[in-house]
């Protein structure tokens, strides 16, 4: 840490802000002289305000999926980094190799799919806990509900880096406090790097303990917006709890949940630094999906094979994203 | 709001209390080991100890991330492009979240679909392309690089958060300064911002923490040591070395510390511009 590097680095920053904003004024500029003098459109004023945000965009997200898709197409490793060759037939091969040899050096494809589903369905265990939690916080009269509150949400507010960094040093063998408690009640303790289901099982509690606090967030701020009266009404006609629970807690949460465990599902599926941290002697039997692909790409340098494999990846998702929406509405009311 | 008259029996009172307070400790424990490897001295940090505040407690591995270790320039490196781009994204996402929420233009709709699909595709997926475009274009092992890769990535969530402000902004207000002659990006500007200023600033930190606690794009682009952004800093701290064990724990309470306390002070907001579109009545 030097003055000089302070100085680098302010003036390559500083430097990109001026040519970006150079380049967002330019587009601007266009995009007014085009609409407003060219085509009198009115809505340029509009197409002002959104463009910028949507070739920002475009740039970063469209212009690598076009070019992930080339790829797919292509024999890109590292023999052939520098002149890979583009055609059908070998975009064909990628593809089938993804369903007919191993992804890895020894984990085929459907294997890992089958590891990651039961990797995203933890989600409904987040969304379990995190509900439950939130109706013990919303009893009525409650002390210290700040206190739990903050205590509870820690784990969402810590830097995610740190707390995968810290659960993976705690499933040390010797030193780790899993392992210490275990032997306190004098059980052995556990292979929690080593052993394939155990190392998985400690993937799925570290993510476990981390996404509660997101549902219990929002399934509380939900809970808070049912209005009592309802509750009242019920009890007026001598429903139990139970029937509270499910007639009214649960029909009226539906509209905060569903879009939550379809964000949950979309996050969790994509989780990359948990299975990637928690898996430090880099089994293969941990691996799910995301971090196999990471792996293919840039362990194993097959840049053209993990293309094709990651566009598989993003078909999938995006196919059980619209089931979900179909079955559940979860985003009825984004339109509006 | 609640009726006093519906506080529960004593014995369910207990229950609940006992359950929070069991939650609480799962939650609590693993962080405050953390602090307490972070307070032990560097000779015993193998220890089977379950102590919290260890006996010979010592602040050693805290100087010593300071002084010793590049901890001051991560954070630098971090800081410079995480305050960038969350400056570049949120121009972006307000403006663009205004027009969506003020006009119905053709087009909204697939817009604001295509917003949510962004959040589909695995960030692993776009590793590759963004690494090979980098490499083309020199941006390997600089600070543009990043700040370019980062500054958009959190607009979809920030329009998301920021429609739902505006739209819970009368238009009476703007139509009444428009009848002053007041044009559309005046009106904007002074009166609409400044009423929204909670909630840039929620998306301005939302922003930041996307930036800040990044690892996979920073660990590719960024392979050079001098340029590590704080998380790369600290994977190479726990590499095979255990014994920086200590200075690692020292540093993560370091970086944490002020990030929760933003985010604690923050959840409240959050929390209503997560839930605004979707409670209704």
């Amino acid at each position: 840490m030097s003055s000089q590097v302070v100085l680098t680095s302010l003036g390559q920053v500083g430097g990109t802000i001026l040519w970006m904003f150079l380049g967002f004024a330019l587009i601007e500029l266009i995009i007014w002289i085009f609409g407003k003098k060219v085509l009198r459109n009115n809505n340029t004023l509009v197409a002002m305000l959104v463009l910028p945000a949507i070739i920002g965009l475009s740039l970063l997200l469209i212009f690598p999926l076009i070019y992930e898709v080339l790829l797919a197409f292509s024999n890109m490793n590292l023999f052939h980094f520098r002149n890979p060759d583009y055609s059908l037939k070998i975009g064909l091969e990628n593809f089938i190799r993804v369903f007919s040899k191993p992804i890895l050096k020894t984990q085929t494809f459907f294997p890992v799919l089958l590891r990651t589903f039961l990797w995203t369905s933890q989600v409904f265990v987040h969304a379990s806990f995190g509900m439950l939690l939130a109706m013990l916080l919303n009893r009525p009269g409650l002390k210290f509900k700040n206190i739990y509150r903050a205590i509870l949400i820690l784990p969402w507010a810590m830097p995610q880096v740190i707390s995968a960094l810290a659960w993976r040093s705690e499933f040390n063998f010797g030193y780790g406090f899993p392992n210490i408690i275990l032997n306190r009640i004098g059980l052995e303790g556990i292979q929690w790097k080593a052993d394939p289901i155990w190392n998985f099982l400690a993937m799925i509690m570290t993510n476990i303990w981390l996404g509660i606090p997101f549902m219990m967030v929002i399934a509380l701020g939900g809970l808070q917006s049912i209005s009592n009266e309802y509750y009242e009404a019920a009890h007026m006609d001598g429903a139990s709890g139970w029937t509270k629970f499910t007639n009214i807690t649960l029909p009226l949460m539906k509209p905060v949940l569903a879009p939550s465990v379809m964000l949950g599902i979309i996050w969790t599926f994509n989780n990359f630094n948990i299975p990637y941290f928690i898996n430090e002697m880099k089994l293969e039997t941990s691996e799910i999906l995301v971090t196999a692909l990471f792996r293919a790409a840039f362990n194993f340098n097959q840049y053209g094979f993990a293309a094709a494999f990651a566009i598989i990846i993003f078909a999938l998702l995006f196919s059980i994203t619209l089931l979900y929406v179909k079955w559940t509405g979860a985003l009825k009311g984004v339109t509006d | 709001m609640k009726k006093l008259g519906h506080q529960d029996p004593t014995w369910l009172k207990g229950l609940i209390h006992a359950l929070l307070i069991a939650a609480c400790l799962v939650t609590i424990y693993p962080i405050l080991r953390i602090v307490t490897i972070s307070l032990r001295p560097g000779d015993r940090l193998m220890s089977t100890s379950l102590a919290i505040i260890p006996p010979d407690a010592t602040l050693a591995n805290y100087k010593a991330a300071l002084l010793d270790h590049d901890f001051l320039l991560w954070i630098w490196n971090s800081f410079v492009i995480t305050i960038a781009t969350a400056f570049i994204g949120l121009t972006l996402a307000s403006t663009s979240a205004y027009a969506i929420s003020r006009w119905k233009f053709p087009g909204r709709n697939s817009m604001l679909i295509f917003l949510l699909g962004t959040q589909m595709i695995p960030a692993a997926m776009l590793m590759v392309p963004l690494y090979m475009l980098a490499a083309k274009l020199g941006l390997i092992n600089t600070y543009r690089g990043l700040v370019i890769a980062y500054s958009v990535s959190s607009v979809p969530f920030s329009i998301w958060i920021l429609k739902g402000f505006y739209d819970s902004i009368p238009t009476t207000l703007e139509e009444a300064a428009m009848i002053d002659g007041a044009s559309r990006m005046y009106t904007f500007i002074k009166i609409i911002l400044p009423l929204t200023t909670p909630a840039l600033a929620i998306a301005f930190l939302f922003n930041f923490m996307n930036s800040w606690n990044e690892f996979m794009l920073a660990r590719i682009m960024l392979p050079k040591p001098g340029m590590f952004t704080w998380p790369l800093g600290l994977q190479s701290l726990q590499g095979q070395y255990t014994t920086l064990w200590g200075i690692y724990s020292a540093s993560s309470i370091m970086l944490s510390i002020p990030v929760i306390i933003l985010f604690l002070y923050s959840s409240k907001w959050l929390v209503s511009g997560l839930t605004a579109g979707s409670v209704k009545g």
